[in-house]
């Protein structure tokens, strides 16, 4: 099969890019991998979001706040291709603070942050516990929360929506979805591509890897050595409430289905996606600190995924040097950033090369000398 | 409809459904007392609205669920009636203080 762009990857990334490369009158193949692959997209806990994002990068935080910035655009766009409500609002979201330490760690690290950005204006706020219960009028906050930080640009969406979304417009506009797919060979010649995964052969001038965790092992056969790392995350459901929380908290979230996410671990446990009883338990133990009234909610759900992390924590975009038409796009924050993959990364891979805006996010940025 | 078999007699107690008193048996379900009802429907479902009424009897299928004393999302077919106890047919999503 033969096409102008080939992603490998049919998770959020992924399916992003080529969604904006379809958009874009490109044929497109998406080369996605097998149900037992681990699947970040399938396991998110859904936010859109900017606050705290990018300390010590703060192209990062821009990149995100750009990205947060046309996702109403973005979603749109989607519902009228697909049909498909991805339940995005974006009225703010917060971060719970116990205790007066946590409220003036986190005033610390967002003044950091802030200080970083140099002259950009303030996305956040501290606000204290009245502020929080005028906020949130039908919450009986536990008698430890102290107050919060408020993101302005921050909010929420159904991740699964979206990559259901996602994989319907590719279709829509006329690309390809081939499932259980596992690449094992990539060659390259004048003419671009072959790709090789069993019996099948998938040619292109330009190809993308995002394929999450994979990335690394596919990245190494054209020339791009992005080191990666999973960390677990769990997360439980309740059933669904009547609207309790009117924004979307970092940990705590209410879907419009009414059912109420608690999230998330952070766990360093390799290629382990199993949940835990441990985890369950520190979980539920936060969440009634804060709302001690979710004691009697009924858990119906529990599960993880591994994110994929970079060692800095933030993005890689690049091409390939030794092998030009080669891009690679890995992030562990695919919802929030789903609206520039499918515009500026999707219009860069046309191009044949990405904005110079981007360069911060080469992964030649590890590539520090070890000292002696 | 369904019906008892026998007269519980001796053993007979009262519950209310909706405020309205019934006759139950001790040591049945509550959901076997909502079964018996004329309006034979335990709960709405949160989305759509629909009526569900006690489906598996096991604790597995969650369609009875209902408000017990004050308790929401209460799984009726496994909840043994007590003497004056309030039931309420759940009304869509439950609330966070029920």
């Amino acid at each position: 099969m033969k096409a102008d762009v080939i992603v490998i990857g049919g998770g959020t990334v992924g399916a992003a890019i080529a969604y904006g490369l379809a958009q874009r009158q490109q044929h497109v193949i998406v080369l996605d991998g097998d149900d037992r692959d681990h699947r970040a997209a399938r396991a998110n806990f859904g936010l859109v979001w900017v606050q705290g994002k990018g300390t010590n990068m703060p192209e990062y935080q821009l990149w995100s706040r750009r990205s947060c910035e046309r996702w109403a655009d973005f979603s749109k766009g989607l519902l009228d291709i697909t049909g498909q409500d991805l339940h995005l609002e974006q009225k703010g979201g917060l971060v719970f603070c116990l205790g007066d330490a946590e409220f003036e760690a986190r005033r610390t690290t967002l003044q950091k942050l802030h200080n970083q950005l140099g002259g950009e204006p303030a996305d956040c706020e501290m606000i204290d516990r009245s502020e929080l219960e005028r906020i949130m009028p039908g919450v009986a906050f536990g008698s430890e929360v102290y107050g919060a930080s408020l993101g302005h640009r921050d909010g929420h969406a159904n991740p699964l929506r979206l990559l259901s979304a996602l994989h319907a417009g590719i279709q829509r506009l006329g690309g390809t979805i081939v499932s259980a797919t596992l690449v094992e060979k990539i060659q390259s010649n004048s003419s671009g591509f072959t790709l090789g995964a069993g019996l099948e052969n998938y040619v292109a001038p330009r190809i993308v890897i995002a394929a999450g965790l994979g990335s690394q092992k596919l990245g190494a056969l054209v020339g791009l050595d992005v080191p990666l790392r999973p960390q677990r995350g769990q997360i439980l459901v309740t059933e669904r409430f009547v609207p309790i929380l009117p924004l979307p908290c970092s940990g705590l979230r209410q879907t419009r289905e009414g059912t109420v996410m608690i999230g998330a671990t952070q766990e360093d446990v390799g290629l382990d996606a199993a949940t835990t009883a441990v985890a369950a338990a520190k979980l539920s133990t936060r969440a009634l600190r804060i709302i001690p009234a979710l004691a009697t909610a009924t858990l119906v759900r529990q599960w993880a995924g591994l994110r994929v992390l970079t060692p800095d924590g933030c993005p890689v975009y690049a091409q390939s040097e030794s092998h030009p038409g080669a891009f690679v796009a890995l992030c562990h924050s695919g919802v929030t950033l789903a609206a520039v993959h499918a515009e500026t990364i999707a219009q860069a891979v046309i191009d044949g090369s990405l904005p110079s805006s981007l360069d911060v996010f080469h992964q030649r940025r590890f590539d520090v000398p070890e000292a002696a | 409809m369904f019906r008892k078999l026998h007269d519980p007699g001796q053993a007979a107690l009262r519950v209310y459904i909706d405020g309205v008193a019934v006759p139950a048996e001790a040591g049945e379900s509550v959901a076997a007392v909502l079964l018996r009802q004329e309006a034979v429907w335990s709960r709405l479902t949160p989305v759509k609205g629909s009526k569900r009424a006690p489906y598996c009897l096991m604790g597995v299928c969650f369609d009875c669920l209902a408000e017990v004393d004050g308790v929401g999302s209460v799984q009726t077919c496994l909840t043994t009636v007590q003497d004056g106890m309030r039931i309420a047919r759940q009304r869509g999503k439950r609330s966070l203080g029920a």
